[in-house]
């Protein structure tokens, strides 16, 4: 059981973290699913620094971003399976 | 781990409260007396003054969470015995009095007609007394259900809602059967997931009270707010460590309160719980040294701190542990963290394995190991104020 680049806390989540340090664009990268303790492969199409997160599907203007299997925010900007959500391409809805 | 006889060695105090420090403190009631005690606690040994910034001018509920703060700290149960110093008799007493019914030597002295040269020397002869007195009280064995634990997060990233926040809901979920008495707080930092919160109340009145308190804190940022909070909620940290939205900071923060245990009241803040064992919710400011301030007034004696990014804070009174899963800060900050989980974002341990290694962490450190803020006099005191002085 090797060290997983990507954690998603729940299988319905559209997003999952980084968890190693150094992530590339175009590097195969393994993603943990913890609840339902599954592992898959994807590529990183940007770097995602440590902490930070890859989207799990081409995510479009307006859709929300699903995280604990919860509403985490919106897409304001889209992105790709692989690219990098963060404050450049999504808000809060709340403040 | 066998938890049903998890025990640790404290100091009982007078009320039968427990106590895991045995503090003589030299507590000024206003900004003013902080060089008077400052120099009683350079003159003694053993004691320690808690100089803070306000105390003056104050009014209705802003003055009355001074006092409930002011007097919380002094009858916290890691405090032996409280000097206090005012620079006007009556507030002084108010003070000495709401400490004094714990039964622990409290003796309040003021400036005005004296000032601080003779002040220092009346309250440095009784903290002499009182340090004397408080280094001979013997620790005893203490059941588990007897221990007061508080938590609350800090320069959190995404891998405190990965790891050291469901560590320390772990280890929740594991003492509170055994009747300790545990608290969180952090109204703002549950906005987007205060329904989820909500839901963990034990009673549709707690659920009531909870949801009542966190929309009076959410409108007043709203009455206030700017873009982004100014970098507030979440704080440029956060953000540098992958947090994008106070909604996916909320679900971690959350984490810390376990997968099963309700709270069963919501707490003023600094209001000392009143329920019996169980979790209670207080309601505090998000910012680290306020909250724990506050939490320490109400009485819990061990707090349990997640980072992500690396909070340095400490209390002077309630020993902080920190825990944290990230790798980067746990090589980085070493001197900064209790217990490194960073493990389990590499699947070499289990949350239930880390549940078990912050109790027994815990345990050592209420026996008297200090911890990284301790050992780094780390003593963050910060009141948290309503509105301003008139």
């Amino acid at each position: 059981m090797s060290a997983p680049h990507f954690l998603v806390h729940e299988h319905t989540d559209n997003v999952a973290v980084a968890v190693q340090e150094g992530i590339s664009a175009g590097q195969t990268v393994t993603l943990w699913v913890m609840d339902t303790d599954e592992t898959r492969e994807m590529t990183a199409l940007e770097a995602i620094p440590l902490g930070h997160k890859i989207a799990l599907k081409d995510l479009a203007v307006g859709d929300t971003v699903i995280k604990y299997a919860h509403d985490v925010g919106r897409i304001v900007a889209p992105v790709r399976k692989g690219g990098h959500v963060h404050t450049h391409n999504m808000k809060t809805k709340r403040w | 781990m066998n938890a049903s006889n998890l025990s640790f060695l404290g100091y009982r105090r007078r009320n039968g409260r427990v106590g895991i420090r045995n503090h003589v403190v030299i507590l000024p009631v206003d900004d003013i007396s902080n060089a008077a005690a400052e120099a009683v606690a350079n003159t003694i040994a053993g004691t320690l003054a808690i100089p803070h910034a306000y105390g003056r001018l104050q009014f209705g509920a802003d003055l009355d969470l001074h006092f409930r703060t002011l007097i919380g700290t002094g009858r916290n149960p890691n405090v032996a015995a409280v000097v206090v110093i005012g620079i006007e008799p009556k507030w002084t007493q108010r003070v000495v009095d709401g400490i004094a019914s714990t039964g622990k030597p409290v003796e309040g002295f003021y400036i005005e007609t004296h000032g601080d040269l003779k002040t220092i020397e009346r309250a440095s002869r009784v903290a002499a007394q009182f340090v004397k007195d408080a280094t001979e009280l013997q620790r005893e064995r203490c059941a588990i259900g007897e221990l007061w634990v508080s938590t609350k997060c800090g320069e959190s990233d995404t891998t405190t809602g990965l790891g050291s926040c469901p560590t320390v809901g772990n280890l929740i979920d594991k003492l509170d059967p055994l009747g300790i008495t545990s608290c969180f707080g952090e109204t703002s930092e549950l906005t987007g997931a205060e329904e989820v919160c909500a839901s963990r109340a034990a009673s549709d009145e707690v659920r009531a009270k909870f949801l009542a308190t966190w929309s009076a804190y959410n409108d007043m940022i709203n009455r206030h707010k700017t873009n982004d909070l100014s970098e507030s909620q979440p704080t440029a940290g956060n953000i540098a460590g992958g947090l994008t939205t106070i909604e996916e900071k909320a679900f971690g923060n959350l984490q810390k309160i376990g997968r099963k245990t309700r709270f069963i009241d919501v707490l003023t803040p600094a209001e000392e719980p009143a329920k019996g064992p169980g979790l209670y919710f207080m309601d505090t400011s998000s910012a680290a040294a306020e909250c724990v301030t506050l939490q320490a007034a109400g009485g819990f004696v061990v707090h349990l701190f997640p980072t992500g990014q690396g909070n340095v804070i400490g209390n002077p009174i309630e020993p902080v542990i920190k825990i944290t899963a990230n790798p980067r800060t746990a090589r980085t900050m070493s001197e900064h963290i209790d217990l490194d989980v960073s493990g389990l974002l590499r699947r070499e341990m289990t949350v239930e394995e880390a549940g078990d290694r912050l109790i027994e962490l815990t345990l050592r450190v209420c026996n008297g190991r200090m911890t990284c803020a301790e050992a780094l006099k780390h003593r963050e005191y910060s009141l948290t104020r309503l509105y301003p002085s008139a």
